[in-house]
């Protein structure tokens, strides 16, 4: 159902406390405001990509206490109280996946990468050891427009063989 | 000496002469038994940890303090006259900062001067009509709504065939074909050879609308600082967007810096500037603020350009043996409202084989529906189905092997222009395609039931396309005082892995690790190269960043010498180090040599030269693709696809590949799932964003095994290499055809070949 109001609703800020990769911060977000929209637009996190922002792509995805989320269909004050895990938590240290995407040449533009890396990090978090199986499903609704899936797959399957 | 010279120039089969500015004399090209240390080998992307990391700051990253948001009003409408425009509502709406249209924009010629920037007559669903700019995207999207419009519906045309029958709606007062008639080549007789031919075969070949969709959507970031522009743009030419939106402004191009240092993907679609460049420079400099416009994935699927739809009818005329006598080819090609540029169909039908009778017709159509924009391998793509499928079908029909039918009717020479090719490896891209694939594993069509409900085929397609590249393109390059190299050069790594390719050229030369060398690229601040299309990048940029490092090279040299009182010539530069030649033990590091130069004395300048005369250059291939039909569902599955091509000599086999699976895996797409649909009443689209419009994704990959020939071409460009961008998406959709139809023994020429087509073939649905 789509409601179109001709004049616009005044919004009410929201005050949320939350948890954005280890650090706890204290937002205020008006109640429409997104997740990825306050990460990239109010916390200038950039490495959470906007692909489609109507939860097609997977772009977006970020973790939300371990699970793998996409941030354009998550509100902002949904997020109060939890934790979220972006690209850029994973991006400081050396990472084996990050290593891996190297490695493999697993991204071309590279703009779908950082929802690759954190769907399959959420993956990896509960199940070290994936399979094959497990890899495919925490990819496939990503899109990558370049064609690097296979490279993404050996990655993944690279990273959970370490782990055995 | 700089030197003008005339140069023509093949860019995506239009061919036109230019003159270009060449520096000086060009270098000797490498040799094909060179022996490297870096170039040719499969070396990381040098940007990785920025991109895999996110912290590699795309267009749409970019925050400048104080920006507003802008977007677009799109017509609803197929056709309409904006009768009535009404704005004050929506600029009353708390946080609006202006509202840009028809009414207060003076008029900006578009698309060539077939429209303007805001043209009150509209001529697709999604042609601009005003756009908001505000403090927020959530407010100037709720003042869309506030934006009173009253639209005299016109009457439209939306079906390319439709567009050419006298009488239809006119979209361009020109007429609806493209320069205004069809255009033909011909060589021979072709109806003569028809009626003489001993086996004719005949096609009817569809291919749809497809779709770019790049990762990062268009968009641009414009920020003034007094009469001077910063405009970053996901762009493949910096420099094109310059050029256009210093004539649309009416202001100098060197107010104007455009900044595309990481580009989200671009397959065409990207090539020049877009209406939102403009859009977001123009309100930038009316609110004073920087601004954003940034596509929409919905803006994506309706305002962002397509391959554009095709019909095609091919007949071919051959003796028993297989010997092509005649190929009599006709092709549409629907490019939507607006369109410079006519689609390059006949380029395969002319080219790819030895024939001596040879027509085509080809004309692009205007309708009423989103504008085409070049998609990797503009018009090639779409014509290889016919051709390829063609050659499929006349095998079949005198119970020949395809391969063979192929190999009887190579073209040594190019017969379009009666010269020879630079060089041509096709048969060697056949023999390793067709091992890698088992191709002796395929049976007559219709080919085995391998179990209840599921048939298996093989098919195969040959790929012809440009790729030489050509000047001009120009680089730079300065020694750090601590011995790194810094390389400079205007060109745009849209996802290609170019940046990597070019710091390998670059490190080769000057025998230092890529890590030694930093290249920045994506700035017009920097020499000029041409845009990352036409497979073109490396083949123009490389030789230009080979011969900065050269000149860099002996100016170390020269530096060496004096400090190491020798004579130039008996100064050798190996693995980062000057050496007196005999004398081992004198010698300097690159570091210390330039640490006592200072910083950026040791420099090098570079050149694209000239391509040269009298020969063709081309990139060939051959694609092999075994598939899998179920029968019962209808479900085609590919199992594996080889790709085989000749584009010279590789310098990164790692990024080769990749470049081959992306290829691959569009046109896989094309062959199977993607259609851009569009309401044949109202021309609504009906595919908006990845919902409905079905890109493939991991689980319908198959194995795809990436071959190179590898062999440098002998006079091409100072490297011998050729481009790799756009040949692997040429054969794929004819292969997986060819595979389908070999399965099944029936031909479905209608792509993409869904489940619903495969059923009604069989004639178990209606």
């Amino acid at each position: 159902m789509s409601v179109n109001t001709a004049v616009p609703i005044q919004e009410q800020a929201h005050r949320v406390r939350l948890t954005i990769n280890g650090r706890s911060q204290d937002v205020e977000v008006p109640p429409r405001r997104t997740l990825l929209h306050l990460l990239r637009e109010d916390l200038h996190l950039t490495g959470t990509k906007e692909g489609c922002g109507i939860g097609t792509c997977g772009a977006c995805t970020v973790l939300v206490d371990g699970k793998a989320v996409l941030s354009c269909l998550f509100l902002a004050v949904q997020a109060g109280g939890r934790s979220v895990e972006t690209i850029e938590t994973a991006g400081t240290g050396p990472d084996p996946l990050l290593d891996a995407f190297i490695e493999h040449d697993a991204f071309q533009c590279g703009f779908c990468t950082p929802g690759q890396i954190m769907a399959l990090r959420g993956l990896f978090q509960r199940n070290p050891r994936a399979s094959a199986e497990e890899i495919r499903r925490a990819v496939e609704g990503n899109v990558c427009r370049c064609g690097a899936h296979l490279r993404i797959q050996a990655a993944a399957l690279d990273v959970a063989a370490g782990s055995r | 000496m700089p030197r003008i010279v005339k140069q023509k120039v093949e860019f995506e089969g239009r061919i036109e002469e230019r003159e270009v500015v060449l520096e000086g004399e060009d270098l000797p090209v490498w040799p094909a038994d060179a022996r490297f240390s870096v170039v040719g080998t499969p070396v990381t992307r040098v940007d990785g940890r920025e991109r895999v990391g996110g912290t590699a700051r795309y267009t749409t990253d970019q925050y400048p303090a104080g920006m507003l948001h802008g977007v677009i009003l799109r017509s609803p409408h197929a056709h309409a006259r904006i009768a009535r425009l009404e704005t004050s509502k929506a600029e009353r709406l708390p946080g609006v900062r202006a509202v840009l249209s028809h009414l207060n924009v003076p008029k900006i010629r578009w698309f060539n001067g077939a429209s303007w920037l805001f043209d009150p007559e509209l001529r697709y669903v999604g042609d601009e009509v005003a756009a908001v700019i505000a403090d927020d995207a959530a407010a100037a999207r709720d003042a869309l709504d506030l934006i009173e419009v009253e639209y005299e519906v016109l009457p439209h045309v939306l079906d390319a065939e439709a567009a050419i029958r006298p009488g239809a709606v006119l979209v361009q007062p020109t007429g609806n074909i493209l320069g205004g008639a069809p255009e033909r080549y011909e060589r021979g007789n072709v109806e003569q050879a028809l009626a003489r031919a001993e086996v004719t075969v005949a096609l009817t070949v569809q291919t749809p609308d497809q779709l770019h969709h790049s990762m990062e959507t268009h968009g641009s970031v414009a920020d003034w600082s007094g009469d001077r522009l910063t405009l970053w743009d996901s762009t493949q030419h910096i420099f094109g967007v310059r050029r256009q939106v210093a004539v649309a402004l009416g202001i100098p191009m060197d107010r104007i810096r455009v900044l595309s240092p990481f580009s989200g993907g671009g397959f065409g679609s990207k090539n020049a500037a877009g209406k939102y460049s403009v859009i977001a420079a123009l309100a930038a400099r009316q609110t004073q603020r920087p601004v954003r416009v940034i596509f929409s994935r919905i803006e994506e699927s309706q305002a962002a350009g397509k391959r554009p739809r095709s019909l095609q009818k091919i007949r071919l005329g051959a003796r028993r043996d297989g010997v092509l006598t005649a190929i009599d080819y006709w092709g549409l090609s629907n490019v939507g409202a607006y369109r410079a540029f006519p689609s390059p169909l006949s380029g395969p039908p002319k080219e790819l084989y030895a024939c001596p009778n040879v027509r085509t017709d080809t004309a692009s159509v205007f309708t009423h529906t989103g504008p085409a924009a070049a998609f990797r391998a503009p018009g090639y793509v779409e014509a290889t189905v016919a051709l390829e499928c063609a050659m499929e079908a006349l095998a079949d029909r005198l119970d020949l092997d395809p391969l063979e039918v192929r190999l009887r009717n190579y073209a040594e020479d190019d017969q379009v222009l009666a010269r020879p090719y630079s060089s041509k490896f096709l048969r060697e891209a056949y023999r390793l395609g067709a091992r890698s694939i088992g191709w002796e594993r395929r049976t007559a069509t219709p080919a085995q039931v391998v179990r209840d409900g599921t048939r298996r085929g093989f098919g195969m397609a040959s790929q012809i396309w440009g790729g030489s590249g050509s000047p001009p393109a120009y680089a730079e390059i300065r020694f750090n005082v601590d011995g790194t190299a810094e390389v400079r050069i205007g060109t745009q790594d849209i996802g290609t892995g170019a940046k990597t390719a070019l710091t390998q050229i670059a490190a080769e030369v000057l025998t230092v690790p890529v890590d030694r060398v930093r290249l920045a690229l994506g700035d017009t601040d920097f020499p000029y190269s041409p845009l990352s299309a036409g497979s073109q990048t490396i083949a123009s940029c490389g030789p230009a960043v080979r011969m900065a490092a050269e000149e860099a090279r002996r100016h170390l040299i020269d530096a060496a010498a004096s400090v190491l009182e020798a004579a130039p010539e008996d100064i050798r530069l190996e693995a980062g180090h000057l050496t007196v030649v005999g004398v081992p033990d004198r010698r300097i590091s690159v570091a210390e040599l330039t640490g006592r130069m200072g910083n950026f004395t040791v420099t090098g300048r570079g050149f694209r030269g000239a391509n040269p005369n009298d020969v063709t250059i081309r990139t060939w291939g051959a694609q092999f693709a075994e598939v899998e039909v179920d029968t019962e569902t209808g479900a085609v599955t590919v199992l594996k696809v080889a790709a085989a091509h000749d584009v010279g000599r590789v310098i990164n086999p790692l990024q080769y590949a990749s470049q081959i699976h992306g290829g691959v895996i569009q046109g896989l797409g094309l062959a199977l799932t993607e259609d851009h649909v569009t309401d044949p009443e109202t021309g609504n689209v009906l595919d908006l964003g990845f919902d409905a419009y079905a890109v493939p994704r991991l689980p319908m990959i198959p194995e795809i095994d990436a071959l190179a020939v590898g062999i440098p071409d002998p006079i091409a460009n100072n490297l011998g290499v050729k481009g790799v961008g756009e040949p692997p998406i040429i054969p794929t959709p004819a292969a997986i055809a060819n595979a389908v139809a070999n399965a099944l023994g029936i031909r479905i020429t209608d792509l993409p070949i869904t489940p619903m087509k495969v059923l009604r073939a069989l004639g178990r649905i209606e």
